[in-house]
């Protein structure tokens, strides 16, 4: 490394107005096709065609037949690499691939660009097509960079509701507002619904009878949730269906309190409700079910019901 | 149970995570083409055509039965969509099956699909409406705490899932459609992957899946190819909010199991069905529904599991194909049990064909364990 003290100095070395090429017959048909925005490769003696064309065949340097064959502009890509931080001499400003693209009809590939976006989208076979800038010369820049094909769309989707509780439910939330929790007795069946409903999904009857149920109740059985989930507060959180004192159904709800493994079927809960005055006609009402430290109840095989 | 009704053909596709080779209407097709050449038929030999398939919210195309009448060949015939949640594909191969049973077409082409990957299917279940009154969670959420007390009252041993989840897995390698072919699967790969919804591991739930299964079924005289014979066909469903619901064993897939059962004479399914494929997403599935559908007594499917009765080698084999663990295009995962439980009948399953099948039992359910559709078919006349 130099030292501060050491003198440095920047040099060019560029021929003014740049070197001149001379193309030959063979790449010349190419890149004058290439400025008509057509891709032409040139056969060999051996029937292979070479894109881009040259003046002989590399395998045996006989020279190439005078036939050329338009090809792509589609093509394939083999192999590739993904310059994640273009320098200012790349074809492109933003991250891209440097790939191997065989074109259909050819039997080599061309080095060219592929603008995918991601290195995620580049695979073995990925199909290409190229992107030609709006005014060409006969380089091969005319080609911008080549592009995967279409094959897939994004169709946003997006439906807006007014969603409205019904009479049953609203009923029903009424009294979470209050801190109660409100079900329906079929005089039928006999059985408890509870969130509170107007006909019984068993019999079809209209429910006549509201009935307040206790805000403790049965933890009848739960899942331990190992995926988060933004309505819990942390991961691992329960899940249980927790039968209410008095009601004959179940309701989900979350379980807090207690370190989700020492959760048991039979556990008895309490509601923990949020302060009378952050309270809203909704279920958020209810923070969680947490344990009431009474003994377990004994489970039938019946469970979720009566 | 009407007139004589066939499967004369079955078509379906390579099940995986994307198909991103072809549309909805491309994949429908390679199913249904498949499933005509497989009859030696054409669009044209076809009288009506049942769509079925889940929420549209799975790919967000509304109506899909309207898009894609034409590209199973529906111009100028009855075109329906058929939409019972997970059991759909079951319920639609009934719904075609009906309208040859009742005479009125005389052959009727069914297909069902999913292209989950079009959009997230626990998205699309659990799109948290205002004012629940319920805490709303996706399927494995949902099913966890009823495999837990099933669990609780059988006493079963915690491994019985682990062995579905291998024995279902090492099915699926022997059949080229299935999604999820892993080579080695073993009881310690599935005990090594993480608890999502305890009591479930990742590798004992199903698959998301692109996919089409279709069927030809035809009427007596219409009869093309090797048929399997429908001897029995049956839906139920239930409230789910009832009370005193058994979520374990639900009095639906029961009745469902007692009337499929009864038009087919079958009176100990262990014995008399050859071979099942029934709708187990979550490995305990498999011995809740062995009691559900009557295979065992109360408290003992798990026992047929340990032993390895389900096994292909067992003496009651179920998910020869590697079942709904092993490819779950949603849509089409209850007609595949029905598709392959007609193949098994022809004799024409390939490798994983169970021998000697004279009878075969096709089984979804769907939504909390609410809709249940089930046939029997059988390698003879009814
Ligand atoms: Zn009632």
């Amino acid at each position: 490394m130099p030292s501060e003290e050491s003198p440095v100095a920047t040099h060019v070395l560029e021929f003014p107005g740049g070197y001149t090429r001379t193309t030959g017959p063979v790449i010349g048909r190419f890149l004058t096709e290439l400025r008509d925005r057509r891709l032409v490769g040139v056969r060999t003696a051996g029937g292979r065609v070479l894109v881009p064309p040259l003046e002989y065949d590399p395998d045996t340097g006989e020279p190439v037949t005078g036939e050329y064959v338009e090809v792509g502009p589609a093509g394939t890509v083999q192999a590739w690499a993904w310059v994640g931080s273009p320098r200012p001499g790349h074809p492109l400003d933003r991250p891209f691939a440097w790939a191997l693209v065989k074109l259909d009809g050819a039997d080599t590939a061309l080095v060219h660009a592929v603008d995918a976006g991601s290195p995620k989208e580049l695979r073995p076979g990925l199909r290409v097509r190229p992107r030609w800038r709006a005014a060409t010369t006969g380089h091969i820049t005319d080609i911008e960079c080549f592009l995967p094909e279409v094959t897939s769309l994004v169709a946003p989707v997006r439906a807006e509701y007014r969603v409205m509780p019904g009479r049953a439910l609203t009923r029903f939330l009424e009294g979470v507002r209050d801190g109660r929790f409100l079900g329906g007795r079929c005089a039928e069946c006999a059985a408890v619904y509870v969130p509170y409903r107007v006909s019984c999904p068993a019999c079809g009857s209209v429910v006549e009878e509201e009935v307040e149920v206790a805000d403790t109740g049965t933890v009848t059985t739960y899942a331990i949730n190992n995926l988060p989930d933004p309505r819990a507060p942390e991961v691992p959180f329960v899940s249980a269906y927790v039968l209410l004192d008095g009601a004959d159904t179940p309701m989900i709800a979350l379980i807090g309190g207690i370190p989700a493994h020492e959760v048991r079927q039979g556990m008895r809960v309490r509601a923990v409700w949020v302060p009378p005055e952050e309270r809203t006609p909704s279920m958020t009402n209810v923070k969680w079910f947490e344990p009431t430290g009474e003994p377990d109840a004994d489970l039938d095989d019946s469970i979720g019901g009566s | 149970m009407g007139n004589r009704c066939a499967v004369v053909g079955v078509g379906q596709t390579r099940y995986q995570t994307r198909r991103q080779d072809v549309s909805l209407a491309g994949l429908v097709r390679e199913a249904a083409l498949r499933a005509l050449e497989d009859a030696g038929l054409t669009f044209a030999d076809i009288d009506a055509v049942v769509i079925g398939k889940a929420p549209d919210l799975f790919e967000g195309v509304m109506m899909p039965e309207a898009y894609l009448a034409d590209a199973l060949g529906g111009a100028g015939k009855p075109v329906m969509r058929v939409h019972t949640a997970g059991s759909v594909g079951g319920s639609t191969a009934l719904v075609g099956a009906s309208l040859v049973q009742g005479g009125v077409h005389g052959r009727v082409l069914v297909v069902a699909f999913e292209k989950q990957s079009e959009s997230n299917a626990t998205w699309a279940l659990s799109t948290h409406l205002p004012f629940n009154a319920s805490l709303v969670v996706g399927a494995g959420g949902y099913f966890a705490p009823h495999i837990r007390e099933y669990m609780r009252r059988s006493g079963a041993p915690d491994h019985i899932g682990t062995l579905v989840a291998v024995k279902d897995r090492l099915n699926a390698l022997k059949n080229p459609y299935a999604h999820l072919r892993i080579p080695g699967i073993s009881r310690e790969m599935v005990e090594s992957t993480p608890m999502l919804w305890e009591p479930i591991r990742y590798l004992e739930t199903c698959p998301s899946s692109d996919g089409a299964c279709a069927i030809v079924l035809a009427a007596e005289d219409k009869v093309t190819g090797t048929p399997a014979w429908i001897h029995g066909t049956a839906m139920r469903s239930e409230p789910i909010m009832l009370a005193g619901r058994d979520v374990v064993s639900p009095r639906a897939g029961r009745d469902c199991a007692a009337d499929v059962y009864r038009q087919a004479g079958v009176t100990d399914p262990r014995r008399e069905i050859d071979v099942a494929e029934v709708y187990v997403p979550f490995s305990w599935y498999e011995p809740m529904w062995l009691e559900n559908l009557g295979f065992a007594a109360e408290g003992e499917g798990w026992k047929l599991t340990e032993a390895g009765c389900t096994a292909l080698d067992g003496d009651t084999p179920w998910n020869a194909s590697g079942g709904v663990l092993s490819s779950n295009p949603i849509g089409a995962s209850g007609l595949i049990r029905f598709a392959e439980a007609a193949l098994q009948v022809r004799g024409t399953a390939g490798e994983h064909q169970v021998e000697g099948v004279r009878l075969a039992l096709g089984h979804a359910y769907g939504g909390g364990a609410q809709f249940f559709a089930m046939w029997i078919v059988g390698s003879s006349k009814p």
